[in-house]
């Protein structure tokens, strides 16, 4: 039963967050698909690090690391593609999104496997503050290195282009979001359902009795690791050309923090959780926005009395506890 | 000249290794005693920095404005603690990252809100205001030294409360056993609020100190926080001895990272470039030795917990 309300509401918030926007852009209601491709956006990247946490028990608070690689793989190809230098000498800039996704994907899942190899060695609280600091040395970085803005971050002129679509118009950059974050769903449901996302989860479960059983913890958390930070990596290329700006802010901690949030606001491990999240994280922010100056206050206050009082998240409230079957 | 700049290099190297020590001596005792991650640490930090140049402003004493940083920052930790620390223990580390993380928005928005967003300044006293000749013949901030001292004095306390007395003893048994004191009649909800309080207060110190050489602003806690993780996982998580060399051998990495690296790259470059190519790879060292020290032992020097 509950896993059957589960699906309705999943259907019911896929929907909800089609049909606002193509409301709102024909309400002439630009602001409001913005607002659309933000919870989009930060939704796959939450979906990405649910791939680690939420399956894997893998507390990374380092998230904001490929989320700022995917942003620096975008702003980085197009000012070459502007400038016509190459990269590195030999490799041509390109302004062609589907290319980007794929540099981006190979940067922060190059980077993810390191990182990991390091810190997987490691758990608990090690992890945590592991995966922190690394992100960090990112940041420091990319804070200290000139050559692409440093501390001010790059800007990218104009969005980066996909075949046959005008993504200068928002709705149909929405879409393309909408998708790719369809796809990264997708892509957890199937890894959730494998053999692989089952041997994941027993490791979180129990380590002891995976590995007893001949499955060695460590390679599937670190595959697993690795394609949860080439799905947030793919979310930071779009939040690139979302903002058309990629600056260390991306890199920072609070990043991370904040996509842990939207995680847990939703519900650790359930496949709309980030979603949910997303929503109401954005949402929230902009609310709250409005009202106060002082909005990250109760923002605070209100993550304080989830964290204690609504165990489960938003979609464990709506849907019941998750059920393993 | 050149041994002198070396030595200045190194002091300022054991100035912030000190300074780290107070942060991660706090965080390593709280994890190891009550098994949290407490990310408000850093919070902690700055509201010792604006109770102190607040009350120095107010009073025009420095020392005054010391006192006033550490009973403010003990009191802010003990509420924390009662009020939502207390619910976390049980909890796994996602709820505690979580919830501290959430502190620290509340923490920051409130200084905010209390103190608004221009940063304060605070004076270093009269009494240690100026500089000793160092060997070399430069000249070196008293202040500065103080803060060593200061770092120095608190490690021994430390020890001596640790290994010397009740409470001392209460806290490695709580490390060790935490269901055996509370059977033994020991009043553990009492002892938490007592650790809790006491990290806060050495994290409330050294936002004081270190208000006096910078400027105390929102947010200020935040890059010490982390540099304090990186030091409790090199030395070991929940030893204090792990927090005391972890923090010296971070201290000085950095600083002495900053200072000969571009100058190592000058040698093989030119020197603007080397300053970049130096300077960003400096900011990239400790981070690069604990990834080289958990390669080698993934526990950290001295590890605690089994």
């Amino acid at each position: 039963m509950a896993m059957r309300r589960e699906h309705l509401v999943n259907a019911a918030i896929a929907l909800l967050l089609l049909a606002v926007p193509l409301w709102a852009s024909w309400a002439g209601q630009n602001f409001y698909v913005t607002l659309a491709t933000r919870i989009a956006i930060l939704a796959l990247a939450a979906v990405g690090l649910n791939i680690a946490l939420g399956l894997g028990g893998l507390v990374s608070f380092g998230h904001a690391a490929f989320f700022g690689i995917g942003g620096y793989v975008a702003g980085i190809l197009a000012s070459h593609a502007v400038s016509g230098a190459p990269l590195l000498g030999f490799l041509p800039g390109t302004k062609l999104m589907p290319v980007i996704w794929i540099v981006a994907i190979l940067a922060s899942g190059f980077v993810a496997a390191a990182i990991g190899a390091i810190s997987l060695r490691t758990g608990g609280v090690y992890f945590i503050m592991i995966t922190l600091a690394f992100a960090q040395m990112i940041f420091y970085f990319a804070l200290s290195w000139p050559a692409y803005g440093g501390e001010d971050g790059l800007s990218i002129m104009l969005r980066n282009a996909f075949p046959g679509v005008n993504t200068l118009r928002p709705l149909p950059f929405f879409l393309i979001c909408y998708t790719l974050l369809s796809l990264g769903l997708l892509l957890f449901a199937l890894i959730r359902g494998s053999r692989f996302g089952a041997a994941l989860q027993a490791a979180r479960q129990n380590e002891v009795r995976t590995a007893s059983v001949g499955i060695a913890p460590f390679r599937i958390r670190l595959v697993a690791f690795t394609i949860s930070g080439m799905v947030t990596g793919v979310a930071g290329a779009l939040f690139a050309d979302l903002n058309r700006f990629v600056s260390p802010s991306m890199l920072s901690w609070h990043m991370s923090g904040e996509l842990i949030v939207l995680i847990v606001l939703g519900g650790v491990g359930r496949l709309y959780g980030p979603v949910v999240g997303a929503a109401l994280y954005v949402v929230l922010e902009y609310w709250l926005g409005g009202i106060t100056e002082r909005w990250q206050f109760f923002l605070g206050l209100v993550l304080l009395g989830v964290v204690l009082f609504a165990r489960g998240g938003i979609v464990g409230l709506l849907a019941g506890r998750a059920r393993h079957d | 000249m050149q041994t002198a700049l070396f030595i200045e290099q190194l002091l300022n190297g054991l100035q912030l290794g000190v300074m780290l020590f107070l942060m991660a001596a706090g965080l390593t005792l709280i994890f190891g005693v009550m098994g949290l991650i407490n990310l408000t640490h850093g919070s902690l930090y700055m509201v010792g920095a604006f109770a102190c140049a607040a009350v120095a402003a107010w009073t025009g004493s420095f020392w005054l404005g010391l006192i006033a940083s550490l009973a403010a920052a003990a009191a802010a930790g003990a509420v924390v603690e009662l009020l939502v620390i207390r619910r976390l223990y049980g909890r796994d580390h996602l709820d505690q990252v979580l919830a501290t993380f959430a502190l620290i928005l509340v923490f920051s928005e409130g200084t905010r809100w209390l103190f608004g967003s221009f940063p304060l300044y605070l004076d270093i006293p009269p009494l240690l205001s100026g500089a000793v000749s160092l060997p070399g013949g430069a000249q070196y901030p008293l202040y500065r030294l103080a803060i060593i001292a200061v770092g120095v004095l608190v490690a021994v306390g430390l020890w001596l409360l640790i290994s010397r007395t009740r409470l001392g003893m209460r806290i490695r048994a709580g490390e060790s056993d935490r269901e055996m004191i509370g059977a033994l009649g020991v009043d553990v909800a009492t002892l938490y609020t007592l650790v809790f309080a006491l990290g806060a207060a050495l994290a409330g110190l050294a936002g004081a100190m270190v208000g006096a050489i910078q400027s105390v602003q929102v947010g200020m806690g935040e890059p010490v926080l982390i540099l304090a993780f990186v030091v409790i996982v090199i030395g070991g998580i929940g030893s204090i001895k792990g927090a005391l060399v972890g923090a010296l051998l971070v201290g000085l990495v950095d600083t002495m990272g900053r200072f000969l690296l571009p100058q190592a790259f000058g040698l093989v470059m030119n020197a603007s470039q080397a300053g970049l190519v130096g300077g960003a790879i400096a900011s990239m060292l400790i981070y690069l030795l604990m990834a080289v020290i958990l390669a080698v032992r993934p526990r950290g020097l001295f590890a605690a917990q089994g």
